[in-house]
Formats: structure tokens, sequence, C-alpha cells
């Protein structure tokens, strides 16, 4: 199973080496050719400064054929900024913010949801809990790292929710796209990739 | 150690393949966010101005520093004078991202650093070998930097900085376990710590390089040599089109193996930061604080 890592700017090794820890091979995406040359099973857009990756995105000419495979429905895991650039609609957080600084209001629109940038705050608000996510096979309690992380404020019908922290939506699954605010790529637990590779193949059968 | 530390090396991981850029007002800030920078360092004055200004140099005004909180989404850093506890207390209360505790500041304390495991906030601290980069993490740092010299344009400094760090690691590899002790207290350090960097021969925590880059070449060298990311401080709000070359150097940090890139990025830039030699300087920041 190949899977493309976006290795813009963030924590992309540590994606790749969970990914090869579950027998995947992950392959690093920092340019245009290193994602047209091949074809691939799945994508993750991992944890960094969304307005970074979104930058380079676009400046590197990876955005069209990104958004391209992504609607043709190429099974995507985002965390944490790969979440905010999968969203249809990005909220500020706050008003003063968003008059001043000329952000999109939207990257890659293919999850139905609303998120929110830094919604717990600056570095003081990050944190660690153990919650419940929902898998295949059940709920299992794993490890969650926010780093100034986002919340998904709204949802559509079509969207399944993964799990919930202090009532807050923070996975989140739409037939091939699997997003967390959470950085699942920062502890050992390795749930949050398996389920992804079983997105994958599940995805795979139901297109054969 | 604590989650609070673990969460504080976590963030430092997310800036990682980025470029943290110097910046003196909320309208720079937001050119640098456009331009691709990771997070931002507040301060009053760019290394290359205190150099020529000269005088006592501070952590810079709360009212500038939250300035620029509001006109950025991303993390902001300030710096503090070594071994200035009450203005990183200040920082602190002002839910800054990171603190520098900063060579490029004049020194309040000319013998201890702060004790960095006594605050929630994250510290970055410079380095000009494996000594100070342990000793500042014992100190509860959790992000590195090579010193360099600040302000100078002259990336010789930090090149030969991350260059030692590295190689010193490489011997602390060749050390059996009676040797290794003796290096911890040689270097003022736990043995726990310098066992952990012998076994995975790396830092245990992310370190950028800093001082002196002024071009996208400079920031892909530093790349090359293994730099996780880069400051850029006076590099480029002291060049033609600063703008300009903030993008440029964020893609060279991303694409810094690939030469066909680099020269594009490379060309047409307008003019570097003038820079000065290292032995042309009467003030060595990277020697303040060992």
């Amino acid at each position: 199973m190949k899977i493309a890592v976006l290795a813009l700017q963030g924590a992309f090794a540590e994606h790749a080496r969970a990914l090869e820890l579950l027998g995947a091979e992950a392959y690093e995406i920092r340019q245009l050719k290193d994602f047209t040359t091949q074809k691939w099973d799945g994508l993750v857009i991992p944890g960094g400064e969304s307005t970074v990756m979104g930058k380079l995105l676009d400046d590197l000419g990876l955005s069209e054929p990104i958004a391209d495979a992504l609607r043709d429905g190429l099974p995507v895991l985002g965390t944490c900024a790969g979440l905010i650039l999968l969203s249809k609609s990005i909220l500020r957080h706050n008003q003063a913010l968003a008059d001043t600084v000329s952000q999109k209001e939207y990257y890659f629109p293919v999850l139905d949801a609303t998120v929110q940038r830094n919604a717990y705050g600056r570095q003081l608000g990050s944190f660690q809990v153990v919650e419940k996510f929902r898998t295949t096979k059940g709920e299992v309690p794993i490890p969650m790292v926010f780093i100034r992380g986002p919340i998904i404020a709204e949802v559509g019908a079509s969207v399944e929710i993964l799990a919930r922290v202090y009532d807050r939506v923070v996975a989140v699954r739409q037939g091939a796209v699997m997003a967390t605010a959470f950085h699942p790529e920062l502890t050992d637990n390795l749930t949050v990739h398996q389920e992804f590779i079983a997105n994958i193949k599940q995805h795979h059968q139901v297109n054969k | 150690m604590s989650v609070r530390y673990e969460l504080n090396k976590d963030l430092a991981r997310m800036l990682k393949g980025g470029v943290i850029m110097d910046v003196s007002t909320p309208e720079q800030a937001e050119i640098a966010q456009n331009a691709g920078a990771a997070a931002v360092m507040a301060l009053e004055r760019i290394p290359a101005d205190i150099r020529a200004v000269g005088g006592v140099s501070r952590m810079s005004d709360p009212k500038m520093i939250k300035g620029i909180q509001k006109a950025v989404s991303i993390p902001v850093m300030a710096k503090v004078r070594i071994g200035h506890i009450a203005e990183a207390q200040i920082l602190e209360a002002l839910e800054i991202d990171y603190i520098d505790e900063s060579e490029v500041l004049t020194p309040a304390d000319d013998i201890y650093h702060i004790n960095k495991r006594k605050f929630n906030v994250p510290f970055v601290c410079g380095a000009k070998d494996l000594g100070e980069a342990l000793r500042r993490i014992q100190e509860g740092a959790s992000m590195i930097r090579t010193k360099g010299e600040p302000g100078t344009g002259d990336v010789v400094q930090a090149v030969r900085h991350l260059r030692k760090i590295w190689r010193q690691i490489k011997q602390l590899q060749n050390l059996d376990g009676d040797e290794l002790f003796d290096e911890g207290k040689r270097l003022g350090v736990d043995f726990e710590l310098v066992e952990a960097v012998a076994k995975s021969g790396r830092l245990p925590i992310v370190n950028f390089a800093a001082g002196g880059v002024a071009t996208p070449a400079d920031a892909a060298l530093m790349m090359q040599l293994g730099a996780e990311g880069v400051f850029v401080g006076s590099g480029i709000f002291k060049s033609g089109d600063p703008a300009k070359r903030a993008q440029a150097i964020v893609k060279a940090v991303t694409n810094y193996n690939d030469a066909k890139i680099l020269a594009d990025l490379s060309y047409d830039l307008g003019e570097a930061m003038v820079g000065i030699n290292e032995d042309e300087i009467n003030l060595l920041m990277a020697a303040r604080g060992e």
C-alpha cells in the first residue's frame, strides 16, 4: 500500500513512521512531481501550520492535482492543520483577526465541516487527554494530543463523529475522508492510522 | 517528564520544516505569515539594528507583542534576556507561544540561565556546541537553535555551531558506558541525558538553525547540514524585497535538496542585507551565556 505524506512543513516524519510500522509504504511529497509520478492508495495531510502548507500547496502547484484526486475519492487522513485544509469552512478565532488577516476561507473543501483555528487559545491551552475513539470494531480509549488545536464547530448530516472531547467534536469520517483535531502521530498509539488503512481498504473494495 | 514539557516539545515538532521570522510590527508579522512563516519572533529591534544602535537591549514592550499576537494566527515568540526570570514571567502572563532566552539581548545574569522547568510556556535556547545544548535542555528548554552570529548576514558561525553539535554527537556515540559518565560530568549534565543522545544519535528535542541566514541558499545549506528548520532574523526585513525573499526562504526550506528549485528561488531576489563579516564585528553575541 502506497501512501503519500504531504511533507511541505510540520510533523510529516511522525506520520510516515506510524504508517511504516503498520506495513504501509510512505512517500514524502515536497513538490508537484513527487505527487504526480505515482498512483496513490491514500494521502496524509499532517499537523503543522495550515497557513504555511496552504501557501506552499498553491505556490508549488500542488493544490489542483490534490484537489482533483480528493474529488475522485482518494482516501485521506488530515490531522490538526490537515483537518483545517480539508474542511469546507474555516471560522476565525476572533473577529478582529478576520479583519486584519487575509486568510483563505477554505483549501480542499471535501469535508462537510466548519472548523475553528486555535480554538483552545495559545500554547498554554494545549493539552492531552485519553478519550474514546470510534473504530470499526467499537470504541477504544486513545491518547489525544492537542497542540494549539482547532475544533470542529459544525458537521453536515453525512459526517460520522468518531470522537468528542469536552463535548466538542474532535474526529470525523465522511466516506474516504478522515480527520482529527488532535495529533495521533505524536503518540505511540497507532489506532487512528490503523483505522485510516482500514478505510483505504474498504474504499478500494467498494470501488472495485 | 511532565505532560506540559511533552506538549511544549510537541509544538516545536509542529514547527519543523518551517521558517521563523523576526518581526517588529503587526504589518511585518502579516507579511511574514502571508509569505509562509511557521511562526514569528516579536522584537522591537532586529539584531542588525541592535548592533547598530548599541546600548542595553531588553524584552520588547508588551503592547508591541500584543499587537502582533492579534495580527496573526501562527505562533508568536518573543525574547527575554539570559537569566531574566521576571521578563520570562511577564511573557508567560502574555500567553506567548514560545520564549527565546536569547543572547541577542543583553544578558541579565552572567552565571545562571532561567530555570525553565518552573514555567508552563516553552523555551527555545541558543547553543554553540553539544554541551550548551544539553545544559539548556537540562534546564528545561524544549527547543534548541544554533546561536550563529545574529544580525551579521554571515552564516559561518551557524554552520560552525551546527557541524560541531553533530560532530560531538558522533564522538559521544563512540564512548563506552564508563566514558559516558565522565563525559556527562565534563559537559555538566546528567548521565541519562548524555546516554539518551549517544543511543539515538540526535538531540532529544527539535533543533533549528539561527544566526546569519540571509538567502534561500543559506537556508538550504543549514537544512542539508541537519537543521530541522530555520530562524531568519535581520535577513528578511533588512533586504530589498522582504516579502519575496521571505517566500523564497520558506520554499527553500521545504525543497532544500532540489538545486533546480533553489536556482529558481534565488533568481532576481533584489538586494540581500549588506552584512558584516564575523571578523569585522566588535560584539560577539554568541559568546554570551555558556
